[in-house]
């Protein structure tokens, strides 16, 4: 999937900056309400001065924040969820808890000894109460901090994923409704409505299936591999009649394949671009085959073969052609990951092939 | 013009040739059709074989494009012949529709519809007429002006924001071979490859020169026929034959370039 791979560090990285200085000012309020109630909960069970517990609470706590905070930030540039993984999250945890403890003692010592010379240090004494505060409040916090961050990375992730699909559409929607093929359909449609009016309904009727599959099916996010091939079917009839002779074709799904669900319009583009790069620029033309089969590992296989121009023609990059190409591989990855697999070869008697490859579809 | 005019129809889709022949027939009962073909390379050659007096070209056809057959065939059209009334056909290509209106060419939008065809007939007729007074180079050498801004309007849109190419990467068995332009004398198309000439070598490139063009300097590098850009500076002399065709002659090489009508009129004294 190298189109997702090249774009979305550099989108992540300019929304980083703001997202992290949010999140740093959230973190910092709620670990200082978090210190001033543990003070007061000190305070109120008669362990010595409110003033005394607040700066030890605060000093503690916020120093063993910010070392976890900073140190997670060092660790993790760059990485998608801002928290180290494996033993080093609790290693930092720890350090932070450390640090936290020894530093902020030791400023609490200081201004109590400054405050209030006088009072008694019993509780001073007592260190395990304060250091089990210490480590049950901050690993509470990190945890809870890290399960908001690792939330709002997966919240933001699917908002991606929605926005891809959306633009998806779009750019299919543009690729598929060209102007060039639908005006010309239209004059074919014309010329057979006085000579062959069955042959023109016939041909109307693949059109409106084709317009009904364009416009409004790519609005569902998936269809049977039947319905898929019955779009194809369509769209290759109507092209079979505006070039005659010059256009052969074979569709092959077998029977057991037909319910398989499978994103809408998938073979479509593949189909397209063998027409338009393929065919059509060809003197003679040529002939298609699209097919479906189940691998012997169980994986869905299909391709699209033709013996057109083949893929070093040196024919021009129309617009949208490589774009159809690499849609597809969004696509794909959006859909299925790792699972699904896209090739395009040139045949060595000529012509193109494409496969698509998945694991487990349905 | 002494009996009835004849025409050639080049569309790759036959139901739309039929059509068109059939429109013809009743808005021009007069009008003979020499020929009908369903491709840019025939119908080049078949327009110079019968030398029909219109010609209906579709656009986008499989071998060349209407524009590139017409201008093939301009290049080899005899010059005692008046040149044939070029009239495009196209579903939709909106920059060449912008560039017809703005060379005054005729075109039909498909599908034709009657009374547009009429209109055209009507001006075909007119314009025909005409030439029976007009000198026989006239037709061509207007042909020519207009081809010529066709071809550069219709191209495909140079990309003004990439930087001139430097240095032509030419796969050489295993090795990348790094030839700078200024050392190229010329490019030639050949087949699926383009020919990088050098003063002593000769290399092969993948790209084809449709998208090397853009990226040459203009005023460096000259398309001087359909197939052939030379460096400016590596032009020794142009010289014209007996039968009137333009040759260059080159410093650093000893091959002869052709040059097409269409670019002949770089090459005029100072």
């Amino acid at each position: 999937m190298p189109d997702l791979a090249s774009n979305a560090p550099s989108q992540r990285a300019a929304q980083g900056h703001i997202v992290e200085r949010t999140t740093l000012l959230r973190h910092g309020i709620a670990t200082t309400s978090a210190c001033a109630l543990i003070a007061a909960a000190f305070s109120l069970s008669n362990h010595g001065r409110w003033d005394v517990n607040l700066i030890y609470s605060l000093s503690i706590g916020l120093t063993s924040w910010l070392t976890i905070e900073l140190g997670r930030w060092r660790l993790t540039r760059g990485q998608d969820i801002p928290w180290p993984g494996g033993w080093r999250g609790a290693a930092l945890v720890v350090a932070g808890i450390v640090t936290g403890f020894v530093i902020g003692s030791l400023i609490g010592t200081a201004y109590r000894k400054w405050a209030d010379p006088d009072a008694s240090t019993a509780l001073m004494h007592r260190l395990w109460i304060p250091l089990a505060v210490t480590i049950v409040a901050s690993t509470v916090m990190s945890l809870a901090f890290f399960l908001l961050g690792y939330s709002r990375h997966l919240q933001m992730q699917a908002e991606q994923a929605r926005r891809q699909a959306a633009e998806a559409k779009l750019t299919l929607l543009q690729a598929q409704l060209e102007p060039h093929m639908l005006f010309n359909t239209l004059a074919n449609l014309r010329v057979l409505v006085a000579s062959d009016p069955q042959r023109a309904q016939a041909m109307l009727d693949h059109l409106i299936a084709y317009l009904r599959a364009t416009l409004g099916g790519s609005r569902s996010t998936e269809h049977a591999l039947g319905e898929e091939f019955a779009r194809l079917r369509d769209y290759l009839a109507l092209m079979s009649i505006r070039m005659g002779a010059r256009l052969q074709y074979a569709l092959d799904l077998p029977e057991d394949l037909a319910q398989v669900p499978v994103p809408p319009l998938l073979l479509q583009p593949l189909v397209e671009n063998c027409i338009r790069h393929g065919l059509e620029p060809k003197l003679e033309g040529g002939h298609i085959a699209v097919r479906a089969r189940r691998t012997a590992g169980g994986q869905l296989e299909l391709t699209v073969a033709d013996n057109g121009m083949g893929l070093d023609s040196g024919a021009p990059a129309l617009p949208g052609s490589r774009f159809g190409t690499a849609q597809l591989r969004e696509r794909l990855a959006n859909r299925y990951g790792d699972a699904a697999h896209f090739e395009l070869a040139a045949l060595p008697e000529g012509g193109t092939l494409a496969k698509i490859t998945i694991a487990n579809a349905g | 013009m002494t009996s009835s005019p004849r025409a050639l129809i080049a569309e790759d889709e036959p139901l739309l040739a039929e059509d068109l022949r059939q429109a013809l027939a009743r808005a021009w009962p007069e009008l003979q059709i020499a020929a009908m073909v369903g491709d840019g390379l025939s119908a080049a050659r078949q327009a110079l074989a019968l030398q029909p007096d219109v010609l209906f070209f579709d656009i986008r056809m499989p071998g060349q494009s209407g524009l590139e057959a017409a201008a093939e065939l301009a290049d080899a059209w005899p010059e005692a012949q008046p040149f044939p009334i070029l009239v495009f056909v196209t579903a939709y290509d909106q920059y060449a529709m912008d560039a017809f209106e703005a060379q005054a060419v005729d075109y039909l939008l498909k599908p034709v519809q009657p009374e547009r065809l009429a209109r055209s007939v009507q001006r075909l007729r007119e314009l025909l007429a005409q030439r029976t007074v007009a000198p026989a180079g006239a037709a061509l050498a207007q042909a020519l002006e207009q081809l010529r801004h066709l071809a550069g309007a219709t191209a495909p849109a140079a990309t003004a924001t990439e930087a001139p190419l430097q240095m032509i990467q030419a796969g050489v068995g295993t090795q990348i071979q790094m030839v700078p332009v200024q050392e190229v004398v010329y490019f030639e198309a050949a087949d699926k490859y383009v020919r990088v000439l050098t003063a002593s070598h000769e290399y092969l490139v993948r790209t084809p020169l449709k998208e090397l063009l853009p990226r040459l300097d203009a005023e460096e590098f000259w398309q001087v026929h359909r197939g052939t850009v030379v460096r400016a500076a590596a032009i020794a002399s142009a010289q014209r034959d007996e039968a009137g065709r333009l040759w260059l002659q080159l410093r650093e090489r000893a091959e002869k370039l052709a040059v097409s009508r269409l670019y002949a009129q770089r090459f005029k004294a100072m």
